[in-house]
Order: C-alpha cells, then structure tokens, then sequence
C-alpha cells in the first residue's frame, strides 16, 4: 500500500494578507508559512492509515526551495520520504499535471490532500488530478476508512453528509474531522533531517490562468453602536439603511 | 454558441444558488454576447420546477432524467455535464460553488480543456483578454485573473450577480446520454442531512452564535431569532468543536464560508479565523457583552449587550415590524 499526500505551503491564517510590486506580487514580509491546514487533516489521516495498514507514504510539495522547511515538517509529522517539484505553483491546472505525473511514476493507491489551500481557495486540485489520472476524486471528505479494496467515506455537502463507498486507487480531498491535528515530536524532527527529499524538476510549463494583479477589498467604515435598549433601532436601520430586511 | 449552466436541485426544486449562476451566465452572455443561456439539470425533477429556471435568465433547461443521476456521483456528473456541454457547442460554464459543483467543475476543466476559475465575485472583463475576479486568501483578497483558453468555467460566489425574477418560464428538452459504467465507480449508500432547514451556505441570512451562548441548550434564542427572519443558523468553531453544534453549521476558514446578505454574530469574539468565514458579507451585525470584542472592527452595527437579555428583544422587534 502506497500512499501520496500533497500539501501546500501558505500563509498561516492569521497572516495580514499585503501585495508588493504594484499589487502583483504577495508580500511575505513578516509572514510565517505553514502546512495548509487542509493538508495537515490530510496529513494526519494519512499517518494513521500508515500506522494501522503497514502502508508507505510520501509528501508531496510542487514549490521553490523555500517550501522545504514545510516538507521537512510533513516529514517529522510522519511521511517517510518527500517529492518536491521545482517550481511555483502557477495555477491549479499546472499543479494537478505536476502530481498526476508523479502519480503515474509511483503507482500510489491513495492519494489525499486538503480540500483546498487556504490561499487561492480553488478546491479544484484533487478534482483535476482525478480526472488526469482516470480514477474517482471525492471531496470534501471528513471520514475516511480503509476495509481491504474499499474505502468508505464521508462526504460534506450543504445541510449534513453522505456516505460514500469506492475503490482504491482514488484521491480525496480532506477536512476536519477526519483526523486530529499532529504535532511533531522531539524523535520525529531529528528523523525528518535524514529522511530523503527528492527534487524533481516539473514537467511542463502549461498554464491555463494567469494572476494579473491583486486587489484588497474596501476598508470597513466604523461599527454603528446601538443601545442595548433600543434594539429597534437596528432594526430600523438594518431596514432603512442597510436595506437588508 | 452558449453559455451552459450545470444547476443542481434539492428536495424537488431548484437551489437558489444554481439560479444565480443562471442570472450570472445571463449577465455574462448580454455583456460579451455569448449566445442562448441554457441550463442543463441531472436526476428526477418535474420539469415544471426547471421552467423556473426561465425567469432567472435561461431559455432553455435540458433534462437528464436518468434516475442513475439522482445522487451526485462526481464523475458521472462532469461526464454528463460534459457530453451535454458538447451537445450544446456552448463556450463557457457557469455553475455556483457548492459541495457538488466544485468537485464537478474541476474534473469538467480537464475534460473540456477549459481554464477554470472558482471563486468568481463580478462579471468578466473583456477589454484587454478575458479577465474574471475571484475572491481569494478567504476572502481576504481578490486576483483578477486572466484565463487564456477558448474554452471556460467560471464558479459563482454567492451574491456575485442580483437573482433575475422577470423573465419568461424556459422550454425543458428531455435528452438521453449514454455515461458508461466506470462513472459509476463510486456509491453514495446514505445521507443524513437536515431537511426543511434553510441552509447555510445558500442562506441570505444567518444568525450564528458562539461560546458567549454558555451552552448548546441556549440555542432556542438562536433559533427564534432565526426562524423570523428565515435564516439559516451557523456556529464558531469552538461551538462545533466541543460538539455543542453539527459540523456542518461551523462558519469560519476551515468551516462553512458564507456571503448572505445580513451575518449576525451572537457571543463570538470575532478570532481572525472565524472572520475568514463571514467577510464576504454584506452586512454584519455584532452582538457581544465585552465592548473590546475584535469583531465589532469588523461589523456594521453592533450591540454591546448581553446576548439573553439582546436576543429575545430583537427577536420581538424583528417580529413588530413585520
């Protein structure tokens, strides 16, 4: 049983979101990067079904020598060993050809992955993999169990969840509470120095989209306070003025 | 030339959020004329219900019936949009984000060699390429973004259009596909899903409430609340976290990310991860006993207060000016 979990290097979520180069570039400065924390669900369902299945399991990175720290954690988090594709992950299409190549080299039975990153929050990733590999994609998944060939999850969807059953190999895209959280220990952070990272380069250039500037929203205006006695007064206004009733 | 539209359906009709991306596709085909807006609908439905999808902008709904389509299996989806989509010699995609479309549209972007952006808050923009706006770091932010294929598939934020009501009912055409079995790999056994709830991240308006509620069987004044005004009700994640509240219900960054048109926060400090969730909203109401709670920066009106004492009087004032 080989298992593949692909993660994502971003902004930890309370970052100040800021853009350099006349708003074309993200601003890292002051920034911490971290594993998205979808990944990281992925991450730590994927441990455990090593544990439980005897399984080997790879961490997946398409990013620039700066994401390594992130690998390396994914290492001392559990995965045996690390693929970094060089590049920066252009657009969702390019990084889904990125894993699907790897994917066809590795034969692996599972491939998991947050249900999305938390920086361009497309959610399209596992999807296309799926598609460019021939194999179910499911997401977002917030259980999923291992009985010989089959595997049972459940799916969220709006209002509640449905339980759905398909067969290895297939990809998933992971959420809360599918797993807890790990965090690395003492044993686990001196092994991951030793661990193999390969470095790949990528296998082709082709995007789709292109991010020509970013914008920020609008600067929020002053809360209007109203008293506590006189909660007809928002009323009112959520009528009158906000005309949102 | 068309612009297709993928709409889902629930419990016999069509779900709102599918008919704004109908109005969405509308908008888009006026703007760039991109020809007819025709929505394609998978699984049992009367086509009655589709019809309905006239008013909001189509012309035409075409209907799979076949019952195989009833649950949303992913794959045979995309593989039924995607035959219906060449059927159509359409150009474009539109679809509203949801659990289903998301996962539908990415496995369609690499059938139909399609650029696909998620995440869509406005209209394209045509005047140098083809650039859509996307909402991205949560929400935090937006890219516009170039998409440089012929074909495309953009998925609709909630709220990115106003819902058209004024147009005629549309035509149904009943069509049969042939989607072969290895699209059927997959099997939903059960589902366990509210039903007759307002959902949440369709709702136009939510209460939500968090850990200021003291406990879950506080949530009556929540609910009241949200019954008047026909909202959904969503939760912090500290709330789902201790299980006081379903999973399904928790607003935040890795929850639900809503955009209705009135959030109102009932005991919830406002953390930069439930912020995540809710600052595509159009308007937020803060209802917080600790004047210093940070998501009064984030709120258009607020109400320093204690939640049972605030709750019951906005819940009788709601229904005053009814």
């Amino acid at each position: 049983m080989k298992i593949l979990v692909c993660i994502t290097h971003v902004p930890d979520t309370t970052s100040k979101i800021q853009f350099t180069e006349n708003n074309t570039k993200f601003d890292k400065n002051g920034v911490q990067f971290i594993i998205g924390p979808y990944d990281d669900y992925a991450l730590a369902r994927a441990v455990e079904l090593k544990e439980q299945l005897g399984a080997s399991l790879t961490a997946l990175n398409i990013g620039e020598a700066e994401t390594e720290p992130t690998l390396r954690k994914a290492l001392a988090i559990g995965a045996d060993d690390a693929i970094r594709v060089n590049s920066f992950p252009k657009d969702s299409f390019f990084v889904s050809k990125q894993i699907a190549a790897i994917a066809k080299q590795n034969n692996y039975d599972l491939i998991l992955m947050g249900r999305e990153s938390i920086d361009f929050n497309g959610g399209m990733v596992h999807g296309m993999v799926g598609e460019l590999l021939g194999i179910p994609s499911i997401s977002p998944v917030m259980k999923l169990e291992i009985e010989g060939d089959k595997v049972k999850m459940a799916r969220e969807i709006e209002g509640g969840k449905e339980y759905v059953e398909a067969k290895l190999p297939l990809i998933a895209g992971c959420q809360e509470p599918i797993a807890e959280w790990k965090i690395p220990n003492m044993r686990g952070i001196m092994s991951a120095r030793t661990k193999p990272l390969v470095v790949v380069e990528p296998t082709s250039d082709a995007v789709v989209t292109d991010v020509t500037s970013f914008i920020m929203p609008p600067a929020k205006g002053a809360v209007k306070l109203v008293d506590k006695d006189n909660v007809g007064e928002l009323v009112r206004l959520l009528k009158n003025e906000a005309k949102v009733l | 030339m068309s612009v297709l539209v993928y709409i889902e359906h629930a419990e016999g009709s069509v779900k709102k959020t599918s008919l704004e991306a109908v109005s969405y596709a509308r908008a888009l085909s006026d703007k760039l004329s991109s020809g007819e807006v025709i929505a394609v609908a998978l699984g049992s439905i009367a086509a009655g219900e589709l019809a309905k999808a006239g008013p909001a902008g189509a012309s035409k709904v075409i209907h799979v019936s076949d019952q195989k389509l009833n649950d949303g299996i992913i794959q045979a989806h995309a593989e039924a949009v995607a035959q219906v989509y060449k059927k159509m010699a359409a150009s474009t995609l539109v679809l509203a984000k949801s659990s289903l479309g998301d996962a539908v549209a990415a496995r369609l972007a690499v059938k139909l060699d399609a650029g696909l952006v998620s995440n869509v808050v406005e209209l394209p923009d045509t005047t140098s390429g083809y650039k859509v706006r996307r909402s991205i770091y949560t929400g935090k932010a937006f890219a516009d973004t170039l998409v440089n294929t012929d074909h495309k598939i953009l998925a609709v934020k909630k709220n990115a259009v106003d819902l058209k009501t004024d147009g005629p009912l549309a035509v149904v055409e009943e069509i049969k596909l042939e989607i072969s079995a290895e699209n059927f790999a997959t099997s939903i056994t059960s589902t366990d899903k509210a039903t007759g709830e307002i959902l949440l991240p369709e709702a136009d308006i939510v209460v939500s409430g968090g850990r200021g509620m003291k406990g879950p069987e506080n949530w009556g004044m929540i609910e009241n609340l949200a019954k008047e005004l026909s909202a959904a009700t969503g939760c912090s994640k500290p709330v789902s976290d201790i299980g006081w509240r379903p999973h399904h219900e928790h607003v935040g960054q890795t929850g639900v990310k809503v955009a209705p048109t009135l959030y109102i926060a009932v005991g919830i400090s406002g953390a930069i991860q439930h912020l995540a969730g809710v600052n595509s909203s159009k308007c937020i109401v803060v209802i917080n006993k600790d004047p210093e709670a940070p998501f009064f920066k984030a709120a258009d009106y607020g109400i320093v207060g204690d939640a049972f004492e605030v709750l019951p009087k906005l819940t009788e004032a709601i229904k005053a000016q009814k």
